[in-house]
């Protein structure tokens, strides 16, 4: 689960991480009066929107003065901010974050994710703050430092200070540094993050440290024990179809292709998508219906499906193990009847009561082409799609 | 011989007192797997279809010989009853469950370090040496007895592989489904070691997908040390970056872990990689053709 930068800094605030001081704006109004709350010469005037390349895209602006505030939070506010991150169709930005502004003399880069091989938390840093980290991994790995954490002890105070040394700052700065790195640390483990960020990691001028942006993304799996975290969840920054899955505990992701399909398991949705596309068409989405979906389940991701008015037909692979193929079919014929068909559907049984399942579709009176095979079914759904 | 699971195998279940702990319970001993004891905490003295259910999992093991365990248990509890399996010593641990917190699984990871217990998963249909011994979620029926492992991070993908196997005459020895999560007890190259070393293993199948490094680190083992034929699929060459595509491990992060990179990867190291995932049981006839006229 995303969300926004400001809303990260607060968390991160919590646990005791220094971030600049700000507010979150839904009005040029409320952007002026934040403005006039923090003083000071220049604040700034940053989009909130769950994508990066927010600075380069026109999202970031400095103001002079509370006025200049309110009339830059006018611009952006309400208006679509298209950066690399966000494609073409760009986002809608509907939030803002006023923050004061601050003189930066250096800029890191401080990442925490867990590393799958190693199994364990690992904290990397880099003096090349600022700049896309891929970049920097591409280029010069040598120049991103790595603590792998010891679940069972944390991050320990000699792992922050040989990362703080390690960014050439100054000996003064590296008690209060390695007590950031901790903090984050903390808050990572706290929160079941899957990543933070801070991109930049600041030295100001008058020898703050900061985290100049913070981005927080959190294991899902991990939601049900942070009911503060779900509520931070916005709505507006989803795909409206995955939204509505995601209230079904349906597996949903829109993509741009014409063929829908509806699978049970990802591995063979994944497939399902790759071989649409080998039989020359394009995937519409990915969507797994899982191992235990119902009638209502299967209905409701049909109803998701044809949600999107890209879809010009309509491939279910199902291969039954715990997914008897005949509660497919019986799904699958509710839907279409109390949808009314509008696309072409195929569909392939496989596995668990596969007969009976075919039975019921065939009976069903209505126009369902049956393959046989994922490469007949993929076939048939890209050439059904091109009528 | 196939690997892990057979005749020998003893099973316990965890959280049998559950939907799904029922439902595959009543699977597993219709396709002969010894069942011997199920756990759900507080429902000790019970039984399930006549398999006694226990509060503990040491009672469990101590009163029935139990080796092994599969765990239907939910995603809040799950990663405690691994280590429960573990600290009651079982050799082999298959978690089924998805939705366990990956923190969590960190945890976990560190806890085994210390234990003779090999955890297959989380989130995995399970391990099946056919005509042997079933644990997990697997239909039984589209398998068969033979001599091509399979290895894969995916349910029902797998399936699909091995009823193209079984379609063409290949049975399998044992097939492994390692999970679809980040964090896993048992990974390819673990798998691929056993296989490597099972005589009744004449090929293997590597099913892969998107996200992290463990294709790429299987790519390196075969290359080194397999000299069975190897086929792979990679799943997810259609899918955006930065996506969770349904697996929690299935996600590609600042450009690593692409379908194209691992089936790169793979090819570089010799294996044959089927282009269409309908041509995965086809890939394989073809090496162990190619190797039986060699």
């Amino acid at each position: 689960m995303k969300i926004h930068e400001y809303q990260a800094k607060q968390i991160l605030a919590r646990f005791g991480v220094a971030t600049p001081k700000g507010e979150v704006a839904y009005t040029p109004e409320e952007a002026r009066e934040i403005a006039t709350r923090l003083g000071g010469p220049v604040s700034v005037v940053k989009a909130q929107i769950h994508a990066g390349g927010r600075g380069k895209a026109g999202g970031v602006k400095l103001a002079r003065g509370a006025e200049e505030v309110e009339r830059l939070a006018g611009e952006i506010l309400g208006k679509k901010l298209v950066t690399v991150q966000t494609g073409p169709e760009g986002r809608i930005v509907r939030r803002l974050l006023i923050e004061e502004g601050l003189e930066i003399a250096r800029e890191f880069y401080l990442g925490l994710v867990i590393d799958r091989a190693a199994a364990e938390p690992v904290f990397m840093a880099s003096s090349e703050g600022g700049v896309e980290i891929e970049v920097v991994a591409a280029r010069h790995p040598e120049k991103i430092l790595k603590e792998f954490i010891n679940p069972a002890v944390g991050l320990q105070p000699f792992q922050a200070r040989k990362l703080a040394f390690g960014l050439g700052l100054d000996p003064l700065l590296i008690k209060e540094a390695a007590q950031f790195f901790s903090s984050l640390y903390r808050a990572f483990r706290a929160t079941d993050a899957s990543l933070v960020e801070i991109n930049p990691f600041v030295l100001t001028k008058d020898g703050r440290l900061l985290a100049l942006d913070a981005k927080m993304n959190f294991d899902d799996n991990a939601l049900f024990r942070h009911k503060d975290i779900r509520e931070l969840r916005d709505l507006d920054e989803e795909d409206p179809l995955e939204v509505k899955a995601s209230n079904y505990n349906l597996n949903y992701v829109r993509l741009d292709g014409e063929v829908g399909c509806m699978v049970n398991g990802a591995g063979l949705a994944m497939a399902t998508m790759d071989i649409i596309q080998y039989a020359g068409g394009q995937p519409a989405n990915f969507l797994d219906v899982g191992g235990g979906a119902n009638e209502e389940q299967v209905r409701r991701g049909f109803e998701i499906i044809l949600g999107d008015p890209h879809v010009r037909a309509v491939l279910i692979n199902i291969f039954g193990g715990i997914m008897r193929c005949d509660i497919v079919a019986n799904g699958v014929v509710a839907a279409a009847k109390s949808l009314g068909i509008k696309v072409p559907i195929v569909v392939r049984l496989e596995g668990t009561n596969v007969d009976l399942g075919q039975k019921i579709l065939r009976e069903s009176g209505l126009s369902f082409t049956v393959a046989n095979g994922m490469k007949d079914a993929a076939e048939k759904a890209v050439a059904a799609a091109k009528q | 011989m196939a690997i892990l699971v057979d005749e020998k195998t003893r099973l316990l279940v965890q959280g049998i007192t559950g939907r799904e702990g029922m439902f595959h319970t009543q699977q597993a001993v219709a396709y002969g797997t010894k069942v011997v004891a199920g756990v759900t905490p507080g429902k000790g003295g019970s039984k399930i279809d006549g398999i006694p259910v226990f509060n503990t999992v040491r009672e469990a093991k101590d009163a029935t010989g139990a080796n092994a365990s599969v765990i239907f248990v939910p995603p809040p509890f799950a990663a405690d009853a691994i280590m429960e399996a573990a600290d009651a010593g079982l050799a082999l641990v298959v978690a089924i469950t998805e939705g366990i917190p990956t923190l969590d699984m960190v945890s976990v990871i560190q806890f085994l370090a210390g234990t003779q217990t090999r955890l297959i998963g989380p989130n995995c249909p399970g391990i099946i040496s056919p005509g042997k011994c079933k644990i997990g979620i697997m239909p039984g029926s589209i398998h068969r007895p033979g001599n091509v492992g399979v290895i894969s991070r995916s349910g029902t993908l797998t399936y699909e592989a091995v009823g193209q196997l079984t379609a063409l005459g290949i049975g399998q020895s044992t097939c492994i489904g390692i999970g679809g999560d980040p964090i896993i007890g048992t990974d390819f190259v673990d798998a691929l070691k056993l296989m490597n070393e099972d005589e009744e293993t004449h090929g293997i199948v590597v099913i892969g997908e998107i996200g992290g490094t463990g294709e790429e680190q299987a790519a390196e083992y075969i290359k080194a040390q397999v000299k069975k034929p190897v086929v792979g699929f990679i799943a997810g060459r259609t899918a955006p970056p930065g996506r969770r595509m349904g697996h929690a491990g299935a996600i590609i992060s600042g450009g690593k872990g692409t379908a194209a990179d691992k089936i790169a990867a793979f090819q570089a190291a010799g294996i044959k990689v089927a282009e269409s995932p309908a041509l995965i049981g086809e890939t394989m006839a073809l090496s162990l053709g190619a190797k039986a006229a060699s």
